[in-house]
């Protein structure tokens, strides 16, 4: 028999995953480096931060698919060290690259899934399936002539008929379209309430604020996390908007200013950022003397524009120029 | 929990047939080789064995038997492995493969000679592999007539000088057209099920990993074992097809008998089959791609060949080669092979190949346990 979660967990406020000091070494160069996390239990929990910062690998150290090279953890109570089947048996991991049977059908690789968790009436889940997929008509198309999009959804459908008290979600949405998205954020949302909880690795903005829980990491380390609205205090970004005429070349000129950091545009609005307050309060001081007609207006950052500046550090990680060494 | 889910093993099973199934090309190819492999090989080999076991049954302990024995043993064909006391003890040797000939010298031997009888000089020889037999048989007459010459000089010149003092019998048992494709076809079932059953298990597996199936596959609870099993399973019904296939293309294109115990090949050929797909199973766990499992497979093909008594016959190898060949699963099922079909035997004849090749695989499936990584290291 599979093990609930509640065997082991018994008391709710524990979070649902716990590491300290989490350590990955690739060819000498900690991709992971000593990362603290707390996911609690029933949270969305959103994972961000730059191409190769240690995301993935994070998140498979989490699951027990990969041993850390140092720290302790562990995920719904087993240790990640010790107890890897049980870990399996109770979390849903949904890889990044779609890893599913591109020579089975559909329906195949949704029964054998379900058949690797020794799902009950399995047939009736499958069915259920394929139907909130909205594929019941495809079932018998081979996985491999999906489009990307739907080859992600599949996936991710396929780690949940188990119903997993955690979800590990590694970009659960790439290349998925809006409304798919939507569609997928409803059911996290939705999961959430039910006590799963969720941990999802993206890079959309948009996904990243309806977290309730986040984390940044850079270069292996883990550099902000806490509870999305603490975030942009953590990050302290201060962000002017400015709205009037010539706004394109205004754009301009302050991106090449070094003491701003971020300039995104919202609608009629830009937003001016960066998280050397004094050095953009000088800016927007020249700036402001030489058009009267804009309207400056300084506000507490929020959490879009947070985002837009952690994501902005989107270069690889441990590309060729290499991150900080280990 | 259990160690061993029905489910997941079954779960793995279904998914290796179906996926199987779909990849008609490697299929195929994996009834198309054998056949291939059969013509070419059926047709082709040949080869100079010498130092070939062989056992005395003295009737006749004359200057001249002994002569006889000496001549044969220094032609470097023949090596004399001891004596036999029975028409039963040649023959069991003969059977159970401890020797390839057996030499009779009938009683007074000499007295016939001298008064030129023309006494029969016996020599059964076991043409299961015709290719160890044929050249040796050849030099035989040779032989004995130089050593007849040495013999009688001197007064009993004479003799030695009269035509035929005495006749050479080869009694050919087993295969007694000595058809080289009679010896090879039981030999290549054994070569090309390891060929194909290590090469595929080897690509199905790693297949998983290079296709990046392997991660999700490992996320889920499955045990080791039941991967293994899984994945294993589908291949033996490969191996089953190739084998009835290889039996009856052996029979009509080389009219390749069989002669022994249906059940002793049966039990043999599984156990063969098994530790075939654990090799395979094993270097998966070794190698990364599928290239490298292709060239892994290749390099343990090498040695079964040349060193399980296929190419060349065992009994004629050096010592070292020998205690390679004899860990070579290949080299106790083509054993197996030649004495169930060629010459006729049973269950009690093959025990001894048989433990050998247990033995090899409950090592090979040990380390491959070992081996299965259940992370992504
Ligand atoms: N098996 C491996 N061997 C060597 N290096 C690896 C391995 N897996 C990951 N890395 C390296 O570790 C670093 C972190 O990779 P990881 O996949 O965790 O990043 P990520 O944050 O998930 O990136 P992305 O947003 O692109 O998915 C990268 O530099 C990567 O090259
Ligand atoms: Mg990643």
């Amino acid at each position: 028999m599979s093990t609930t979660p509640a065997d082991s967990v018994s008391d709710r406020s524990e979070p649902a995953i716990v590491v300290k000091g989490l350590t990955k070494i690739y060819n000498g160069k900690k991709v992971v480096n000593e990362v603290d996390m707390s996911v609690p239990k029933g949270a969305i929990y959103g994972f961000i931060g730059p191409n190769g910062s240690g995301k993935t690998t994070t998140i498979r150290m989490m699951c027990a698919l990969l041993t850390p090279d140092g720290g302790e953890g562990h995920t719904l109570g087993y240790d990640i060290h010790k107890d890897a089947r049980a870990i399996k048996e109770n979390v849903g991991y949904m890889t990044q690259k779609f890893s599913l049977y591109g020579d089975l059908t559909i329906r195949e690789n949704l029964d054998f899934m379900a058949r690797m968790y020794r799902v009950k009436n399995r047939k009736k889940v499958v069915d259920e399936t394929l139907r909130t997929l909205g594929l019941e008509g495809r079932g018998k198309q081979l996985a491999g002539t999906l489009s990307g999009g739907w080859k992600q959804r599949l996936a991710l459908a396929a780690c949940m008929q188990h119903k997993p008290a955690l979800l590990l979600l590694d970009e659960p949405t790439a290349g998925v379209d809006p409304k798919a998205r939507r569609d997928f954020w409803d059911e996290i949302r939705q999961l959430s309430k039910q006590g799963v909880t969720v941990l999802v690795s993206t890079h959309y903005m948009d996904e990243a604020v309806q977290c309730d829980y986040i984390a940044y990491i850079a270069y292996g380390k883990k550099l902000i996390d806490g509870p999305a609205t603490e975030i942009p205090h953590q990050v302290g970004l201060t962000t002017w908007r400015v709205s009037g005429p010539d706004l394109v070349q205004l754009e301009e000129e302050l991106r090449a200013d070094p003491r701003v950091e971020q300039v995104a545009r919202f609608g009629a609005q830009l937003h001016v950022s960066s998280t050397d307050s004094a050095g953009l309060d000088a800016v927007v001081a020249e700036k402001s003397g030489e058009n009267d007609a804009r309207k400056w207006e300084k506000k507490e950052a929020e959490l879009e524009e947070v985002f837009i500046y952690l994501m902005a550090t989107a270069a690889d990680n441990f590309g060729v120029n290499g991150g900080p060494s280990a | 929990m259990s160690w061993f889910s029905v489910s997941r093993f079954g779960a793995v099973l279904y998914k290796e047939f179906i996926q199987m199934r779909r990849d008609r090309m490697t299929f195929a190819m994996m009834i198309g080789i054998p056949i291939l492999q059969l013509v070419m090989f059926g047709y082709i080999i040949n080869s100079d064995p010498h130092h070939l076991p062989t056992l005395i049954e003295m009737a006749d302990e004359s200057p001249v038997a002994r002569a006889v024995l000496s001549g044969m043993e220094t032609s470097d064909y023949f090596k004399f492995e001891g004596i036999v006391t029975s028409a039963e003890e040649g023959d069991q040797a003969l059977r159970d493969g401890t020797a390839n000939f057996v030499v009779v010298i009938p009683p007074n031997f000499e007295r016939d000679i001298v008064r030129g009888l023309s006494p029969k000089l016996l020599v059964s020889a076991d043409a299961s592999d015709p290719t160890a037999v044929g050249t040796a048989v050849g030099a035989l007459s040779g032989i004995i007539d130089t050593a007849v010459k040495q013999t009688f000089q001197g007064p009993l010149a004479p003799v030695a000088g009269q035509p035929p003092p005495f006749s050479v019998v080869v009694h050919k048992q087993f295969n007694p057209a000595s058809k080289t494709s009679l010896n090879i076809v039981p030999g290549l079932i054994a070569v090309i099920l390891a060929m194909t059953m290590v090469l595929i298990t080897a690509i199905a597996i790693v297949r998983e990993t290079e296709r990046g199936t392997m991660e999700t596959l490992i996320a889920t609870p499955v045990r080791p074992l039941e991967v293994m099993l899984g994945k294993i399973l589908p291949y033996v019904v490969i191996g089953y097809i190739q084998t009835v296939v290889f039996l009856i293309a052996g029979k009509l294109l080389f009219g390749v008998p069989f002669l022994g115990s249906g059940l002793a090949f049966f039990i043999g050929f599984n156990l063969y089959i098994v530790v075939n797909l654990a090799l395979g199973f094993l270097i998966s766990t070794l190698v990364r791609t599928q290239m490298q499992a292709m060239q892994a497979s290749f390099m343990t093909i090498l040695p079964t060949i040349l060193l399980s008594g296929f190419m060349f016959p065992y009994a004629g190898m050096p010592g070292w080669a020998q205690v390679i060949g004899s860990a070579i699963p290949a080299t106790h099922f083509l054993r197996i092979v030649r004495k169930v079909m060629l010459k006729g035997a049973h269950l009690a004849d093959i025990t001894g190949d048989l433990r050998a090749i247990a033995i090899i695989g409950v090592v090979i499936m040990l380390i491959s346990m070992l081996r299965y990584r259940q992370t992504l290291d």
